[in-house]
């Protein structure tokens, strides 16, 4: 929405970079912005490859896959143990898991 | 709102309220959106210890593939099929990327474009009479988040916040409506219809308190001064769980919006929605920090689910799942039955009553007699043990049994009362109403010979001397006093019809 308006494209700006750096919740140094500006300025370049394919006579699609209805039926399995889903957790206060004091409510459910 | 115009009175504006919906419903299907570990607002599951109730699909592990709950589809469909939604005939899944604790793939599965259901109507009952037709935009399918807390259990101060991930991947339908409502009340009198008719279809449970519905009003007010129209700003409040607080949120904020509109002239500029939440404690809405980027979802397909394509025959097939719908249900109730708008609500807000209630018909006892039944006798015990009237004990056969014990005046109404008690009873349990009756000396004495007997001594009884001649001169009042001695006399078992018939009789000689 407020996101700066890049020169080129591909291009991206350093203001972009902590944009979407900020939106990851990442903090970054100076130095990091220069270097993944060039960095994802390459990606994004490599990837507008793309473009230059004809997509004139193809309908538009939600999925690269021909398929549909992937579904399973409501049959519930147990949960893994406390220990186990806790196990990989930075921080825990059993049986929860422990983050940094949340104050803004930026919950989006 | 008439208050509020008061207030206004001397500005010479005229205000109007406008209100959109949306609400959020945790459907109650055994597992959860998108794997299958079991789901936190499936009554099997209420009271799953914290976090246990997670998979690596929950807990968001690199390599883990979601597969979409055909059931969370269907019951979203018989909630769009009740709201007179079409269906989608194609549905796609997107990925609306947050950064939260509360939701650890940082991203939440939803719908972004392609709604399961769209373009619906419904009608909810208003104050006095009639009824308002209320437009729905939308109802998409997506997964709830987990849950943050900022105090430890019992009430704990902590210096850090605490998440349990039980909710996360409960599937959620959210609903939203265009902005018809104009006061408080309809707004929560929408959110009650729209709990009963999911109560009505079993896809929700509909406890407020668990969180199994939150709404979020998007309002503003239409304001006219000297001929020009205004419109204030949106606002959006976030994750209200209660009816009160729906309702107390929009009345705070009517206020609040008009007073700014008369300090600072603020008006509505088009995409720009502020949030806000509601203060239960204070009664008041609370500006929510936030930074615009926070908003910046950067929606997109999600690659690991493909789309699911509703043909006729599938739409077909749940719409004969629909039962009876609670307002259709009151007009038969009311119109066809004969029952009372008050009797007739009790009964069809509590979807497993009214089941039972229409057993009860089914077994052959009067609508009227059967709902006053449950909800005398029934309620008022089911509220005693803490427990619903269809979870007393009593069956339907037993109530026809003191129904018609009662008609054939066999029974009296207090004895009628203490029946329907006796068969609750699990001791009890097999056996007739009448032979439980009759184990109770609670059948009616309307054997004439006895009740001569006691009849005789109560007029022969000096003190009543005054009375008997009140009777003589035609005063029927008078009765009730003799008649009350003859029941003391027969342990409340005398037919009482029998004894005043008696009792004319015997003081008039007719």
């Amino acid at each position: 929405m407020t996101q700066p308006p890049s020169p080129k494209s591909t291009q991206l700006t350093e203001a972009q970079v902590r944009h979407v750096a900020k939106l990851s919740r990442l903090t970054v140094t100076d130095d990091q912005v220069q270097r993944f500006a060039k960095q994802l300025t390459d990606v994004l370049e490599h990837v507008a490859t793309l473009n230059k394919l004809d997509v004139g006579a193809i309908e538009p699609m939600a999925h690269a896959l021909d398929m549909t209805n992937v579904l399973r039926d409501d049959e519930p399995q147990p949960g893994l143990a406390v220990e186990a889903v806790l196990a990989n957790a930075p921080g825990r206060s059993d049986p929860f898991f422990k983050v940094p004091k949340v104050l803004d409510d930026g919950s989006g459910a | 709102m008439a208050a509020s115009q008061a207030v206004f009175a001397d500005t010479g504006i005229k205000a109007r309220l406008m209100v959109g919906m949306e609400v959020h419903v945790e459907l109650s299907t055994r597992s959860k959106m998108f794997t299958s570990a079991p789901n936190v607002a499936h009554p099997d599951y209420y009271e799953a210890g914290p976090n246990t109730l997670c998979d690596p699909v929950v807990l968001g592990m690199p390599g883990v593939l979601p597969v979409i709950n055909k059931r969370a589809v269907e019951m979203s469909m018989l909630v769009g099929l009740a709201l007179g939604c079409e269906i989608a005939k194609q549905t796609k899944w997107d990925r609306k990327s947050y950064y939260y604790p509360d939701l650890p793939k940082n991203y939440q599965i939803s719908q972004y474009d392609q709604p399961l259901c769209h373009d619906g109507q419904v009608d909810i009952p208003m104050d006095g009479e009639g009824t308002k037709t209320i437009r729905i935009i939308r109802a998409h399918l997506e997964e709830d988040a987990g849950k943050l807390m900022h105090e430890g259990p019992g009430g704990v101060k902590i210096d850090h916040s605490i998440v349990d991930l039980n909710r996360a991947g409960t599937p959620l339908l959210e609903i939203v409506t265009e902005p018809d409502f104009d006061s408080a009340q309809q707004a929560v009198t929408f959110g009650q219809t729209l709990r009963n008719i999911c109560r009505s279809l079993g896809v929700s449970e509909g406890i407020m308190q668990k969180g199994h519905m939150r709404f979020e009003p998007n309002i503003n007010v239409i304001i006219e001064k000297d001929g020009q129209t205004y419109k204030t700003p949106i606002v959006e409040i976030k994750n209200l769980n209660s009816f009160k607080a729906l309702h107390g949120a929009i009345e705070y904020e009517y206020q609040r919006q008009i007073e700014d509109w008369l300090e600072t002239g603020r008006v509505m500029k088009s995409g720009a929605k502020s949030t806000r939440g509601w203060d239960d404690v204070k009664m008041v809405t609370v500006l929510q920090r936030e930074k615009e980027e926070a908003h910046d979802y950067r929606y997109f397909p999600d690659p690991d689910l493909v789309p699911v394509v509703v043909d006729d025959a599938w739409i077909e097939r749940v719409r004969a799942e629909l039962p009876e719908l609670p307002l259709v249900r009151e007009k038969r109730y009311t119109e066809q039955l004969g029952l009372n708008v008050k009797d007739a609500r009790a009964l069809i807000d509590e979807p497993k009553v009214c089941k039972f209630f229409e057993e009860v018909l089914s077994a052959g006892v009067e609508p009227k007699r059967a709902a006053a039944m449950l909800l005398n006798y029934g309620a008022k015990r089911a509220n005693e043990r803490g427990c619903a009237i269809h979870e007393l004990g009593v069956t339907p056969g037993q109530i026809k049994e003191i129904a018609e014990l009662a008609a054939a005046d066999k029974i009296g109404s207090s004895a009628a009362d203490e029946l329907f008690g006796h068969c609750c009873d699990p001791r009890n349990q097999g056996q007739t109403a009448e032979a439980l009756a009759e184990k109770h000396g609670l059948l009616q004495v309307s054997d004439t010979g006895a009740l001569e007997g006691y009849v005789k001594e109560v007029l022969a009884n000096p003190k009543n001397a005054k009375i008997v001649g009140d009777i003589q001169d035609g005063k029927d009042k008078a009765i009730g006093a003799l008649l009350g001695q003859v029941m003391k006399l027969s342990k409340g078992q005398a037919n009482p019809k029998l004894v005043g018939d008696m009792i004319k009789q015997q003081v008039r000689g007719s």
